[in-house]
């Protein structure tokens, strides 16, 4: 059984395909390993054992039956509570929706479930996709299957942990600032954040409309390539999807394979390095570097003089589009509702009572500070600015993409820290997410992928950006990488975290 | 800049809609100080010939094919409402006088 939880999406698939596996036997070893671990890990808010064992049996029954099938179907798969799911409780990590069940599927959903992928259950994260550590949901943080004493990134620390730990060998995350990349690069799995468009953003439960993307999160790059071009593509239900299809990362992942990146140009983005930057992140940066330019790519030095102010800027459009969007949790239609302990009970009391009780501490400040960046006397200093230091800095990646076809740099700036550790300071927390937040303002892709571990043990994560519309090009490099790496390791980098014991 | 006091957060957080117990009134006062001192080295950077970017891919008239569709099914939404009565969302009364 531990062999079927240690391979890939892509082999999984194969073996399915080649009748060595069925899917039921797949799906039941990761249902096990769930039992067997989640109560250490907290991977999982709701696990759906009877619907993922369901598909697998009308999988295993239709292939033989001899029926055309997607390359993934049988695969089993995780997706981030964020995501509307039609029938399963859905949360967004908040007290707020605590029972509430969705009446519809969220588009990328629908696609899952066409592709016949038995959804394993809803994972963990800060409450509404807001936070860095995990630590922000309503239900218990999750514990970093590396060490358990330290945080799995955040927002989306449930779905990295879930397939660092094996528990699930695809899930869907969600990338507003890095919710995706981080949570990838302090577990040392893989996420992807899409060009802004790629995955339609329907049934997402909303954060900052212009920045949330939904990407992959999974063990290699390959298995990225596989599940984008799956949950990808336009989809009238999104006026901001991109109109053409979402097709050629496997291609550029399996060019990407076999190790040949000449003609490539590689840029370093000089501001994302150097202080604040742990040693042992710095050290096995250098070191990727070096693994690519031997692989081929020529190295350059682009500068993005305005990303110093990207986080500034982050930090007043995402609060003043999230005291937007969560308006609507105003205890009428959906989630919690709750009277005020005196007085009169009218809607405005309740409103202000409901979302005093659901919300949670981060939540209520980052709509305070939104709803005060927008108001009245403030608005053209705060969002008004925010929005124009966001010209300049898609103007310093355009720049950067004259001279280089992709941009490189250290995906979080430190290793997963201590539970607690930047709790009480919401800026130091905030500052995880410099490295990752630039691509989210500018619409561009990025990916991060697992290039080695730090001197405390823990893993450590290399990001790819490219230019909007061009994921093909870090799937290509990504797995140029990542072949480049395992070589050298002699085996995938989850190889060398510790045995979690089963409980 | 100016500064946020504890009264600024009380009347954002009436914007907002948000009751907040004392203590959270004062922890946030601190904090929103702490954060809006920081973000405001937007305004250095954001001269005047800068023009604003809301999105970043800008996509305009977007239109989908004008075919009816099958709204969500009503009892599943209601199903999932704090409150119903009569195939309809029941809510507290929204003025404050009878």
């Amino acid at each position: 059984m531990t062999d079927i939880i240690r391979l890939s999406a892509a082999q999984l698939a194969e073996k399915l395909r080649a009748g060595e596996l069925t899917s039921v036997q797949v799906t039941q070893a990761y249902l096990d390993r769930i039992a067997a671990v989640d109560e250490s890990i907290n991977s999982f808010i709701v696990v759906t054992a009877e619907d993922a064992l369901a598909t697998a049996a009308e999988v295993d029954r239709l292939r033989g039956e001899g029926a055309q099938l997607h390359p993934l179907a049988g695969v089993p798969i995780a997706i981030k509570d964020v995501v509307v799911t039609d029938g399963v409780q859905t949360t967004a990590g908040s007290k707020m929706l605590e029972g509430w069940i969705p009446p519809y599927d969220a588009t990328l959903v629908e696609k899952i479930k066409e592709a016949k992928l038995p959804i394993l259950g809803k994972t963990n994260m800060d409450e509404f996709a807001m936070g860095s550590s995990t630590e922000h949901s309503a239900y218990g943080k999750t514990l970093n299957p590396w060490d358990l004493d330290r945080i799995p990134g955040g927002s989306g620390g449930g779905s990295a942990a879930a397939l660092a730990a094996f528990e699930a060998p695809l899930a869907i995350g969600t990338d507003t600032g890095g919710s995706i990349r981080q949570p990838g690069a302090v577990t040392g799995t893989v996420g992807v954040k899409p060009t802004y468009g790629s995955v339609s953003r329907y049934g997402l439960i909303a954060m900052a409309s212009s920045l949330d993307q939904a990407g992959p999160v999974t063990r290699t790059v390959m298995d990225s390539a596989l599940l984008h071009e799956l949950i990808g593509g336009h989809d009238p239900k999104d006026s901001t999807s991109l109109p053409e299809p979402q097709t050629g990362y496997v291609a550029a992942a399996e060019q990407g394979a076999t190790g040949d990146l000449k003609g490539v140009r590689v840029g370093i983005v000089k501001e994302l390095s150097g202080e604040g930057y742990q040693d042992g992140v710095q050290d096995r940066f250098d070191e990727s570097v070096e693994l690519l330019r031997a692989a081929g790519a020529e190295i350059v030095e682009v500068s993005c003089p305005s990303f110093e102010h990207a986080l500034a800027a982050y930090y007043l459009i995402m609060p003043a589009e999230a005291s937007s969007n969560l308006a609507k949790f105003d205890g009428m239609r959906f989630g919690l509702r709750v009277e005020p302990s005196e007085g009169p009970v009218t809607a405005e009391r309740v409103m202000a009572a409901t979302r005093g009780a659901g919300f949670g501490d981060e939540v209520k400040r980052r709509i305070i500070i939104g709803t005060y960046a927008l108001s009245s006397g403030y608005y053209d200093a705060y969002y008004g600015s925010a929005q124009k230091v966001r010209t300049l800095i898609q103007r310093d990646f355009n720049a950067a993409f004259e001279k280089a076809d992709v941009l490189i740099s250290p995906t979080a700036p430190t290793t997963a820290f201590k539970f607690g550790e930047k709790l009480d300071d919401p800026l130091a927390m905030y500052l995880n997410d410099v490295a990752t937040i630039p691509a989210n303002l500018a619409g561009v892709p990025g990916m991060s992928l697992p290039n080695g571990v730090s001197d405390d043990g823990m893993p450590v994560g290399f990001q790819i950006l490219a230019p909007i519309r061009e994921d093909a090009r870090m799937y290509r490099i990504g797995a140029a990488l990542e072949a480049a790496l395992e070589k050298k390791w002699g085996g995938p980098i989850l190889a060398q975290a510790p045995e979690l014991e089963a409980k | 800049m100016s500064t946020i006091s504890r009264d600024e957060v009380a009347r954002v957080a009436a914007l907002a809609r948000i009751e907040l117990r004392p203590e959270e009134l004062d922890r946030l006062a601190g904090e929103l100080e702490v954060i809006v001192n920081s973000v405001a080295q937007v305004n250095a950077v954001a001269t005047p010939d800068v023009p604003a970017t809301s999105h970043p891919i800008p996509m305009t008239n977007v239109f989908r094919e004008d075919i009816p569709v099958a709204p969500l099914d009503r009892d599943k939404v209601l199903a999932a409402a704090p409150s119903a009565e009569d195939g309809k969302f029941m809510v507290p009364q929204i003025l404050g006088e009878e």
